[in-house]
């Protein structure tokens, strides 16, 4: 076995990532996602069902309210099929956002006691929420089925969307799991950000319910173009790429600026938290 | 051999306004940042008062392939912060460590466990979090399993075990990490008796298969049994490094003793001791030993001689619910003895404040040989308001206590006792099977 040899000084500044140093803790990473899933619905009756029970109960009521009373249409399928295909990835985004933000003052014991790469704590949570994520596609399908309606080769591209989506909330995730530590007033922030990040997302109503100058601003929230991406893969809505891509550049900036921010507030949490 | 651990002028520093800072808001941050520009105007670092203390200043040291290390120092003499930053926890303030070699740390056992998930489940995440590969834990599996004796409930959660199989599990696990240097902290002082030895017993296997360790323990006999090495630490600074035994003698004579307390004839000067606990008010203010004839304490107490101890205190408000204890510990860290107000109740006098002098009288210290250590605390009501470590030292010395011209030696305390020849036991009452064997000569 080759000695490695390692240097402990004290780190100022941004820091590089530590590629090499995650891959040797790789297992760790699936433990913890693991663990997220094992406990997530530990002594509850309905268990793993809760996972998809949300996004389908959230789509009843949009149906009901916003759907019959307030007569929101979508863009081409069901409404039901709408609203789900885009509650899927927004639930996924902000469990992940909210779970995570709080990831690492939950795991105080594991920050000041034990070394590991610490972007695992957020990501690990984020990394858990993907199964949510996939049995609500596996229910979307099934959906689908009953509806009757037709899947084509766009869904070949919703792997980008799912990355996007998957940037966006770690990136987020990371920022505010490392602020919140050494800031508490995150964890009353992120819940009310969420609440406002429904409405400005378009996972009730179409796109077109934009006036057509602001629909490339709206690009801005990464989770738009998600949404809209998920939707244009799975049911064929249409799609307005100047947004998407704005969306998918924001994901993009939304996980480097995060990851970056998270390891130059790192070597404090030992200390803070 | 080469050194696998090298510690350069390391130090650490924390900010005592540490605590101000953790519960500074967004607001009050906004605030800082926005007046930064203008701050560089102004006088700097006085902002606040900040204040600052060292934990670890300059320490330098090597330890090599193979070592077994004990570290030892009183509370707050920067041991921990010194393993926190070996373990990557921590950042140090300045300098630096070289490691060479794979390191797991043990800064406590049990982390990371989850209540929900059963003991299986936890072994996996716990050996994982420590740094074993899953390959690793499986192979380890079943000697983990049988060395915490919890087969039974291993797929029970753990928040249904009982604190000892909870603890015995955890030490199980971090009992089988595998790395060629290990860094250990006060994780032995857990468990019950009989598997605190099994611990020590895994530990001294695991130091004699040529492993690096690094020990950190209040456990002094432990030390000086497992470790060859001893670094002193005493106020965030490098004291001594030497042997084990060295080390355990240094520390016990100088880091906790004389030198520091105001020991002046046969009374310690209690106002500046340096073993009281931090947020304690220091109320106790001297202590006074009477020996019989008017004695020095420096010549040691005879076993079984007559001590009275004067404790001088000061009571801030008038009470008459306060409690003075005193603890006589050994060399070994054992408590032998406690002698508290509580046991024999001084009640039934008025409220007093102000100065006050109260007597602990001991007709015959009935303790073996060797040094000891005294504990003093004081209660008001029953809240701890003082508590000095190390107050005292004195030496039991040896006399004839039974009266056969021999000095009794072994265990922990002397017990007047006789021994009496009954007689002769009835031969017709043995049984066969109680016959005395011969005995016979050993086989070469």
């Amino acid at each position: 076995m080759a000695t490695t040899e390692l240097v402990i000084k004290p780190r100022k500044g941004w820091q590089p990532i530590d590629f090499r140093e995650a891959f040797q803790y790789r297992e760790l990473l699936a433990f913890l996602v693991w663990r997220d899933i094992k406990i997530r619905y530990r002594q509850t009756l309905l268990g793993g069902l809760w996972s998809v029970l949300q996004p389908l109960l959230g789509t009843l009521i949009f149906v009901l309210v916003f759907n019959r009373w307030a007569g929101v249409h979508s863009d081409g399928p069901p409404y039901s099929l709408f609203a789900f295909a885009g509650l899927a990835p927004w639930t996924f985004f902000s469990n992940s956002v909210s779970n995570s933000s709080n990831s690492l003052i939950a795991s105080q014991q594991l920050v000041s006691r034990v070394y590991f790469p610490r972007i695992f704590i957020p990501l690990g949570t984020v990394g858990a929420f993907l199964l949510d994520l996939a049995l609500s596609l596996g229910v979307l399908g099934g959906m689908m089925i009953y509806y009757r309606w037709p899947l084509s080769a766009k869904v070949l591209l919703l792997p980008i969307f799912v990355i996007g989506t998957l940037m966006a909330a770690s990136g987020i995730g990371f920022a505010f799991s490392a602020l919140n530590v050494l800031f508490r007033d995150i964890k009353y922030v992120v819940p009310f950000l969420i609440q406002m990040g429904l409405f400005v997302t378009p996972v009730i109503y179409p796109v077109r319910y934009i006036p057509s100058r602001w629909q490339a601003l709206f690009g801005l929230n990464p989770m738009a173009g998600m949404v809209l991406g998920f939707r244009y893969c799975l049911l064929g809505s249409p799609v307005y790429w100047p947004l998407v891509l704005t969306s998918l550049l924001v994901c993009l900036i939304c996980f480097v600026v995060g990851l970056m921010l998270f390891r130059r507030i790192e070597r404090l949490f030992a200390d803070v938290i | 051999m080469s050194n696998v651990i090298e510690v350069r002028n390391l130090s650490k520093q924390y900010r005592i306004g540490g605590m101000k800072a953790r519960n500074e808001t967004f607001r009050e941050f906004l605030v800082k940042t926005l007046k930064r520009p203008l701050r560089a105007f102004s006088n700097r670092e006085n902002s606040r008062g900040d204040q600052s203390f060292w934990a670890l200043r300059d320490i330098n040291f090597d330890i090599s392939e193979g070592e077994v290390v004990g570290i030892i120092g009183r509370n707050g003499a920067g041991k921990s912060t010194l393993l926190k930053i070996i373990s990557r926890i921590t950042d140090p303030t300045d300098g630096y460590i070289r490691v060479r070699g794979r390191l797991a740390s043990l800064l406590e056992v049990g982390t990371g466990f989850h209540p929900e998930l059963t003991g299986r489940e936890n072994i996996f995440l716990n050996g994982a979090i420590l740094g074993m590969t899953r390959a690793e834990i499986l192979s380890k599996f079943d000697e983990i399993v049988a060395f915490s004796e919890i087969e039974r409930f291993l797929d029970t959660p753990v928040k249904r075990y009982s604190s000892g199989m909870y603890i015995r599990l955890a030490f199980s696990v971090a009992a089988h990490l595998n790395p060629e240097i290990l860094v250990v902290d006060e994780v032995l002082a857990v468990g019950d008796m009989a598997f605190q030895k099994k611990c020590l017993g895994k530990m001294n296997d695991v130091s004699r298969s040529g492993r690096t360790i690094l020990f950190v323990s209040h456990n002094i006999s432990a030390i000086e049994h497992l470790c060859k090495r001893g670094i002193v630490l005493t106020q965030g600074q490098l004291a001594f490094s030497g042997t084990a035994k060295e080390a355990v003698h240094y520390y016990m004579h100088t880091a906790m003793g004389d030198g520091d307390t105001g020991t002046s004839g046969n009374s310690v000067d209690l106002s500046q001791a340096p073993g009281r606990w931090a947020q304690r008010r220091p109320l106790l203010r001297q202590l006074e030993f009477c020996l019989e004839d008017g004695k020095s304490l420096k010549a040691g107490v005879r076993i079984g001689a007559p001590l009275t101890i004067r404790v001088h205190f000061v009571l801030p408000v008038p009470t008459s619910s306060f409690d003075i204890g005193l603890g006589f510990d050994n060399l070994l860290g054992q408590r032998v003895f406690t002698a508290h107000t509580a046991f024999e109740p001084i009640r039934g006098h008025d409220q007093v404040t102000g100065p006050q002098v109260i007597e602990c009288e001991i007709p015959s210290l009935t303790l073996v040989p060797g040094e000891y250590v005294l504990r003093v605390w004081m209660d008001i009501g029953q809240a701890e308001v003082d508590k000095i470590d190390n107050a005292a030292r004195f030496e039991v010395i040896p006399s004839d206590y039974y009266g056969t011209g021999k000095s009794p030696w072994n265990g922990v305390f002397v017990l007047k006792h006789r021994w009496s020849m009954v007689g002769p036991k009835d031969n017709s009452s043995f049984a066969a099977s109680e016959a005395i064997p011969a005995i016979e000569p050993p086989v070469s």
